[in-house]
């Protein structure tokens, strides 16, 4: 199974070395003659500032997601007022709605507030579309977290805020880590609200990947090598956070 | 340390699904007394004990902490510490910092704080583990880390709920003397919550038993243990717990004696004093309780009288060195009350049958020169200056003209 998911990623990497001459359908499954690496150095040229784009939308969009997620799970999950479940729902619903109905709404929203065209227009319209599944990973996430902890520090004097500073916030790493590696991932990897909503010099690598292909010939090898190096930075996050799936951050809170 | 007294002025918690926790709770708690609230899961012990420390709001009634009223003051103005029964560390900090984050919070001056720290930490013995991690320490140091984050505060007052259950059987015996000294030592008005009335009579300065969020009874161990008001305080308070059979009341030379079987025991002008009440029920039936440690093996003692005397058959023996238990059948009806089924609910005993077996089975704490065997009859000497007697109707202990206590 592994194997057999893993035949792509095979095609794309041989395919990102090879020379463009011997790119051909026929001689797809073969190794290359030798490591062109020029595919990466032209690739990069080209997709550079799209790259930097990337970075600049997706990194704060993933981080104000998630913040904005574990204050809404914290709140729905440890201070439950009247109705915290419908509210709930209603975030859950949002995870549903396809990003195509809402595109012309969309639109017309951004153009009012002057954010159409711009990368701010895209990272806030990530921010609040991650916002169902970061509340709901938390929420279930700190749902773990006893009660008893959150009614000592209330005692011993933390309110809302301070509970959640000193107390939530801190015991919060392996969600974070979860929530940030999917929420960048996603971000960087999404390709519709990026192209409906940027101008072509606020074009993620998503979109200029697309467009890096020309319209006469397809240089499938420089393409390759583009695709590799917009993949990367995803699994970059993934091995720096990944560190952070720590277990047992509450251990030692109550009874052995 | 500023100690203050705390009163339950008819204090009732109704909680959203309609089930009444506490019911119009009246109690005067005095400045540095050891306050035990003791009863079966449910009773509305905890749900007291959280009212007082404002995790849960008040229904009707008032609670005061000293001369202040404190029903709508939030948590952490109350000036009360709670040790939570799971003991709530907060696991990212160290031990220190549990202990310091409330006054951290209040901006105390850091050399205040360390002094307090240190002081407290001197107390408990956690001197060598300030540094550590929760994760790091024992169930008993892990204890005592809450009990210092009480500490540390000097509040007006504490509250502990079931702080002992988590521990095993030896260390909660040490614990429960160590918390019993820093208490009397540090003067401070405690509220503690237990099911565990071991723990109640050995702790408490005064012990209320709540059943089904009503208080039934508020005094000293040895009060309760003496003069229970009804039959569900005589069967919690007592281990093990007192044995009741049913008998009749009939008069014999002046005195009255209890009818129960083929067993007699004489109610002597003694015990008839002290309770008048008794002559009302002569010719009616009561519910006779006998403590297991007011019984004794007839032939340890030299001429014990026939008419205090009590014979059965051994159905098993347990030996704890000190003293012997002895498990007798006896040929009278068992006594099924609402009391009773709940008593035995909670200490989890085999199931009260609806119908009440034939007979008795009754414990007996004799002493260990006693030669009784399994399966052999015995004579028992029975204590009856101490029997209990209580109205089969209500409950309720007999004792002066109106049957309530004297």
């Amino acid at each position: 199974m592994a194997l057999f998911y893993l035949l792509p990623v095979y095609v794309l990497v041989i395919t990102g070395l090879k020379s463009f001459a011997e790119v051909d359908l026929a001689t797809m499954w073969k190794l290359p003659s030798g490591l062109h690496f020029d595919n990466f150095i032209a690739a990069w040229d080209a997709l550079r500032p799209n790259l930097r784009n990337s970075v600049v939308m997706s990194v704060p969009a993933a981080l104000l997601s998630s913040l904005l997620g574990s204050l809404n799970g914290y709140v729905l999950s440890k201070w439950r007022f009247r109705g915290a479940n419908l509210i709930f729902v209603l975030f859950l619903f949002g995870m549903f709605i396809p990003y195509q109905s809402i595109l012309i709404p969309l639109v017309l929203f951004l153009q009012r507030i002057h954010l159409y065209g711009s990368l701010n227009g895209l990272v806030l319209t990530h921010v609040v579309y991650g916002i169902p599944i970061t509340t709901l990973i938390f929420r279930n996430y700190y749902a773990t977290i006893p009660t008893d902890v959150l009614e000592a520090a209330r005692i011993d004097g933390a309110g809302i805020l301070r509970t959640y500073w000193h107390i939530i916030l801190q015991v919060s790493a392996p969600a974070f880590a979860v929530v940030l590696i999917w929420q960048f991932t996603s971000i960087w990897n999404e390709f519709l609200f990026a192209i409906i909503l940027t101008r072509p010099d606020q074009w993620p690598v998503t979109v200029a990947l697309n467009n890096l292909a020309g319209s006469e010939i397809v240089q499938w090898n420089v393409q390759m090598a583009g695709a590799l190096l917009a993949a990367l930075p995803t699994l970059l996050v993934y091995i720096f956070l990944g560190r952070f799936f720590l277990r047992g951050l509450m251990a030692g809170a109550l009874k052995g | 340390m500023r100690v203050a007294g705390i009163a339950f002025e008819e204090v009732s918690k109704v909680f959203p699904d309609g089930t009444e926790a506490v019911r119009e709770l009246d109690l005067q708690i005095n400045d540095g007394e050891f306050m035990v609230f003791v009863g079966p899961s449910g009773c509305g012990k905890t749900t007291a004990l959280r009212m007082v420390a404002g995790l849960e709001e008040i229904t009707r009634g008032d609670i005061r902490i000293g001369d202040r009223v404190v029903s709508d003051v939030p948590p952490k103005d109350r000036d009360v510490a709670m040790v939570f029964q799971n003991y709530a560390l907060y696991p990212h900090m160290s031990v220190y910092d549990n202990m310091a984050f409330a006054l951290k919070l209040r901006k105390e001056p850091k050399s205040e704080i360390d002094r307090r720290v240190k002081k407290a930490a001197k107390i408990l013995g956690l001197d060598e583990l300030l540094g550590r991690k929760p994760k790091a320490l024992s169930g008993g140091q892990r204890q005592r880390v809450a009990m210092g984050r009480a500490i540390v505060r000097e509040p007006q007052a504490f509250l502990m709920d079931e702080p002992l259950s988590n521990l095993d059987a030896k260390l909660r015996v040490q614990m429960r003397t160590e918390i019993a000294k820093i208490q009397s030592d540090l003067g401070v008005t405690t509220i503690y919550v237990t099911h565990d009335q071991t723990e109640a009579m050995t702790m408490g300065d005064r012990v209320a038993v709540l059943r089904k969020g009503l208080l039934q009874q508020v005094d000293t161990p040895e009060s309760l243990y003496e003069h229970p008001v009804n039959l569900f305080v005589g069967g919690f308070i007592g281990s093990p717990a007192m044995n009741v059979v049913e008998a009749g009341l009939a008069r014999s030379n002046g005195g009255l004696v209890a009818e129960f079987g083929s067993h007699r025991l004489d109610i002597d002008s003694e015990v008839l004093g002290a309770r008048p009440g008794l002559r009302a029920f002569e010719g009616k039936r009561v519910i006779l309780g006998i403590r297991p440690e007011d019984m004794e093996d007839a032939t340890l003692t030299p001429d014990a009288p026939q008419a205090r005397r009590l014979s059965a058959v051994v159905d098993l023996r347990e030996a704890l060195g000190s003293e012997v238990l002895v498990y007798l059948q006896l040929d009278v009806p068992q006594v099924i009350t609402e009391d009773i089924k709940e008593l035995a609910a909670d200490t989890n005993a085999e199931e009260v049958p609806e119908e009440p077996a034939e007979r008795s089975v009754l414990v007996a704490r004799l002493d260990p020169r006693t030669r009784a065997k399994k399966g052999e009859p015995i004579e028992l000497l029975v204590e009856t200056k101490r029997l209990h007697f209580f109205d089969p109707a209500t409950g309720l202990g007999i004792y002066g003209d109106g049957s309530s206590p004297s």
